[in-house]
């Protein structure tokens, strides 16, 4: 049995504002073991991304607790234990790709030979071995997401989390990307935590889609989708089991959601 | 294409824009110093036709507007046909008005830069700060310019400094308002990026903030070089300054020497053109190392 590298017990978050208290998160008890793939899914508002900002310490807690290894988030946090990679890619324009993976390295204080070694076998994962010098603006979107998760990569976190990172792609981009994650996964073995509103995304990815919903944010259903196994090509989706998965997710968004409020 | 482009982008508007204040100004001189020529024939009791006054309009020894030919004849006598050493050579009052033009600017850079930090850095000094750098643009230049001169005579300090910090005055303001705005304008995008990192607040400043505002500081220092050279030269006015272009502005006036005020005017105008244009090339070549995007 893998061991838990998160750990949530009864995580509510609420927002005040000035048309009163706003419910995040309520109730979330959810433990995710190392090496799994975690999509969160649901419609928004439903507080996934607040979730994931909770786990990477951007966001309090105002009830309940959360531990990482053990540790609380903002010890995570400070040791550096996951890579957190946003819905853009969020490149510094004025640096270089090379220049922007460094840019964490630098933080860390890394030395200029590491930082090299690292840039340049993080950039292989990614296949952007040979657009070093490149500034952001000179790479498509797709190519400059894949730079966003070298970088995140490059920190050699435990973990990934991923707030909607092919969520601003085109679906085509959008599929080879995740295809090419799932070897990145499968390579690294780190866990991941994925939030997306795509349901055939979140299946093809996933060991495991927590379906969350909105008013309070909170988890409606935690679907296992480990019997699709770890070899995944794009052909899987119209294999039945995908169907089956997916037609579930879909059932449980539609019964944790009315589409009328 | 690219060959004629340069010749209708940059010259052929230019050049249209600048015959036409010539022609403007050529019958706005006429037309006001006419009067003075009338004035004369009248006293002599004789009459003047209009073909008479026209020459002389433009060759008046103080007309009230002298003509575009004498100005760019006392500007060539003063700057080419005198030693630069010559306390009337144009070039040496120049030199005197730019040499506290450049260090106003270069004190009201950094002061601007240290006021943006630190409002950026503690909401204490936003809070504090801000409204008096506001209202220190709302007093009239003039009104404070022989203050300072006064106040830094009276602890021994003469000569360049206190022009350059009335300079430094004026162009402090939109270095600390562009600075400001620039250190805030990384995203929160970005800024969550460098939390995830546990970045320190110097690394956030060093490696986001500062870059980030870089376009900011230059579009900021191309106002203030300009305001600098202002404010040297209404620096030199109050004190009795024998040297420098304001200097140059108010012995003209002095002495109903309107040509040379014209030839002073000018050079400041050339002069403010020469360092906004030289700030501007510094900003771009420092842009394109930053990796911006050419338009």
């Amino acid at each position: 049995m893998p061991e838990t590298v998160i750990s949530a017990q009864n995580l509510g978050l609420t927002f005040e504002t000035n048309d009163g208290p706003v419910h995040a998160l309520k109730d979330i008890t959810l433990d995710i073991a190392e090496g799994e793939f975690v999509s969160l899914i649901g419609p928004s508002g439903c507080g996934k991304t607040t979730l994931l900002r909770v786990i990477a310490d951007l966001e309090k807690p105002t009830g309940g607790t959360v531990s990482i290894n053990g540790m609380t988030p903002e010890q995570a946090r400070l040791a550096r234990a996951y890579g957190y990679v946003f819905q853009q890619a969020a490149l510094l324009p004025w640096r270089t790709i090379e220049d922007n993976i460094s840019l964490p390295l630098e933080v860390m204080g890394l030395d200029s030979a590491t930082r090299a070694s690292r840039i340049k076998s993080n950039l292989e994962l990614v296949n952007l071995a040979g657009f070093e010098k490149k500034f952001p603006w000179q790479l498509s979107g797709g190519m400059q997401q894949r730079a966003s998760i070298a970088r995140a990569l490059a920190v050699e976190p435990q973990m990934l989390l991923m707030d909607e990172p092919f969520g601003a792609l085109d679906e085509i981009v959008r599929d080879h990307l995740n295809e090419q994650l799932l070897k990145l996964w499968a390579k690294t073995k780190k866990t991941v935590v994925f939030v997306t509103h795509s349901i055939p995304e979140a299946v093809f990815l996933s060991t495991k889609i927590v379906v969350m919903s909105p008013r309070p944010g909170r988890i409606h259903e935690i679907i296992d989708c480990s019997e699709l196994g770890t070899d995944r090509p794009l052909d899987i989706r119209e294999s039945p089991e995908f169907l089956r998965i997916a037609h579930q997710v879909r059932e449980g968004l539609k019964a944790g959601h009315s589409y009328d409020e | 294409m690219s060959d004629s482009s340069l010749f209708r982008d940059k010259i052929l508007p230019i050049g249209t824009v600048v015959l036409a204040i010539i022609a403007i100004w050529y019958a706005t001189a006429v037309f006001l110093n006419a009067p003075f020529e009338r004035d004369q024939a009248e006293r002599a009791k004789t009459t003047i036709s209009f073909s008479e006054i026209l020459p002389r309009t433009m060759a008046q020894e103080r007309p009230v507007l002298p003509a575009p030919h004498q100005v760019f004849a006392e500007l060539w006598d003063t700057t080419i046909g005198k030693k630069i050493t010559s306390k009337r050579s144009l070039v040496y009052h120049s030199w005197i008005t730019l040499s506290s033009t450049l260090l106003g600017f270069l004190m009201g850079t950094v002061l601007g830069v240290a006021l943006a930090v630190g409002i950026v850095h503690f909401q204490t000094l936003d809070r504090s700060l801000m409204p008096w750098i506001i209202t220190s643009q709302t007093i009239p230049i003039l009104a404070i310019a022989p203050m300072i001169i006064v106040v830094l005579n009276a602890v021994g300090i003469s000569g360049l400094l206190p022009k350059a910090t009335i300079s430094m005055y004026l162009s402090f303001f939109p270095i600390a308002v562009g600075m400001t705005k620039g250190l805030r304008s990384p995203e929160v995008m970005h800024l969550d990026l460098m939390r995830t990192y546990s970045a320190s607040a110097s690394q956030t400043f060093w490696k986001l903030r500062l870059p980030a505002a870089v376009p900011f500081l230059v579009t900021s220092m191309k106002v203030a070089i300009s305001i600098a050279l202002v404010g040297a030269i209404v620096g030199e006015l109050p004190t009795g300054a024998v040297a420098g272009l304001g200097a140059r502005l108010l012995a003209g006036s002095y002495y109903g020497q309107t040509v040379q005020i014209w030839s002073a005017l000018l050079m400041a105008a050339a002069l403010a053109g020469l360092l906004v244009m030289t700030v501007d090339i510094i900003g771009a070549r420092v842009n394109r190392r930053m990796g911006v995007k050419p338009a």
